[in-house]
């Protein structure tokens, strides 16, 4: 099948698809018209419930804690398959960082990046250590904070050379953090089934009023762990995607 | 106005699924994947909007002033993590896929195998 006749036969399909898709969709009670009842009994009852003042992180990490930890083990896997489909294969050996096509004038990175990364290392890291802390609270999380946090890390590789960034991030603890923020958020659930209540329970105490940091009980547990497990996953796959500028196949060399 | 955003949404399906078919690199073709999921992010928020209500956070308004569901934002969460994961998978395969074939073109792709 050549390039034009199978455009032409995905716009016949594509026409029909976006016209039923739309049909489908007017069916919905129109725009700015939520019906509800979930999310308007969840508004109702969470802050009293969980003396958490953010719902949306209210339902990710206890009402609906437990796809939110199969949610996190889909981050965790990707890393993990990441590293998997990078592996170093036979034949493949490090080289020094060096441009594939000799010819082109790559100009050094220029000082006004170096001094703009670094300068905004810090900030993102407290950026992120915030959001990672305070979803109980106000519109953040663990996810969102993680992410931000290997932010932070990318930045240095931005500022610096690869090894530089390889030496800030030595897999091996990066791995480590990865497996804790895992491994902690499930361990808070299996805590609670040890102390004889459903799995991923709200067993600490929900703190004296709602919106303190300190209120919420499991709710700002999880999201921390969360957030280096986010945070470790990110950095991970990031670093697992530059060494790949590092890797050459000998037979090519 | 009130079917607007589903307009919307039904538009970044199209274009999105019309360049993952006529994309000539797989990388841009990964792109073009993401921008088909983002309609999803604009119908899941679209669905749980109330005109003229709050933002679900009380930490400064009574818990009686009408917001927004909150379910289909934590959904919404859900979605970009999927998205992130599927991301970088794909990305890794396309980085394999270069490694072994030296073309990132998906239509001269097909015609290896294994």
């Amino acid at each position: 099948m050549n390039p034009a006749v199978r455009r032409w036969v995905f716009v016949a399909g594509a026409a029909g698809l976006a016209a039923f898709y739309l049909w489908g969709l007017t069916g919905l009670p129109g725009f700015g018209s939520y019906p509800g009842p979930y999310g308007d009994i969840i508004n109702r009852v969470a802050v009293a419930q969980t003396n958490a003042t953010g719902v949306v992180s209210a339902v990710n990490f206890a009402y609906r804690a437990f796809d939110t930890l199969g949610e996190e083990f889909i981050l965790f896997a990707a890393a993990v398959g990441v590293s998997v489909v990078l592996r170093h294969l036979r034949g493949e050996r490090q080289r020094p960082a060096r441009d594939e096509s000799m010819d082109r004038n790559v100009a050094p990175t220029s000082d006004a990046i170096r001094m703009v990364s670094l300068i905004l290392v810090g900030p993102t890291l407290v950026m992120g250590w915030y959001l990672a802390t305070h979803a109980q609270t106000s519109p953040s999380g663990g996810f969102q904070g993680g992410v931000m946090l290997a932010t932070a890390f990318i930045l240095i590789y931005l500022a610096g050379e690869f090894l530089v960034f390889e030496r800030i991030s030595p897999l091996a603890a990066i791995d480590a953090a990865e497996a804790v923020g895992a491994g902690g958020f499930a361990a808070i659930g299996v805590s609670a089934v040890a102390m004889g209540l459903p799995y991923l329970t709200n067993f600490l105490p929900l703190g004296s009023r709602p919106g303190a940091v300190s209120s919420s009980g499991t709710i700002a547990l999880i999201s921390f762990f969360v957030g280096i497990e986010v945070a470790a996953a990110f950095v991970v796959i990031v670093s697992e995607l530059l060494e790949q500028t590092l890797l050459s196949r000998q037979e090519s060399r | 106005m009130g079917v607007f955003p589903f307009v919307v949404v039904t538009w970044i399906l199209a274009v999105g699924l019309y360049g993952i078919v006529t994309s000539r690199h797989l990388v841009h073709q990964i792109v073009c994947l993401i921008v088909v999921q983002s309609s999803t992010y604009v119908l899941l928020l679209g669905v749980g909007y109330r005109r003229g209500a709050a933002a679900p956070y009380f930490s400064d308004v009574s818990v009686h002033t009408p917001a927004v569901d909150p379910v289909v934002q934590a959904l919404a969460l859900t979605d970009v993590v999927v998205e992130a994961a599927v991301t970088a998978l794909l990305l890794a395969f396309a980085v394999q896929a270069h490694k072994r074939f030296g073309t990132l073109d998906p239509q001269e792709l097909v015609q290896f195998k294994g």
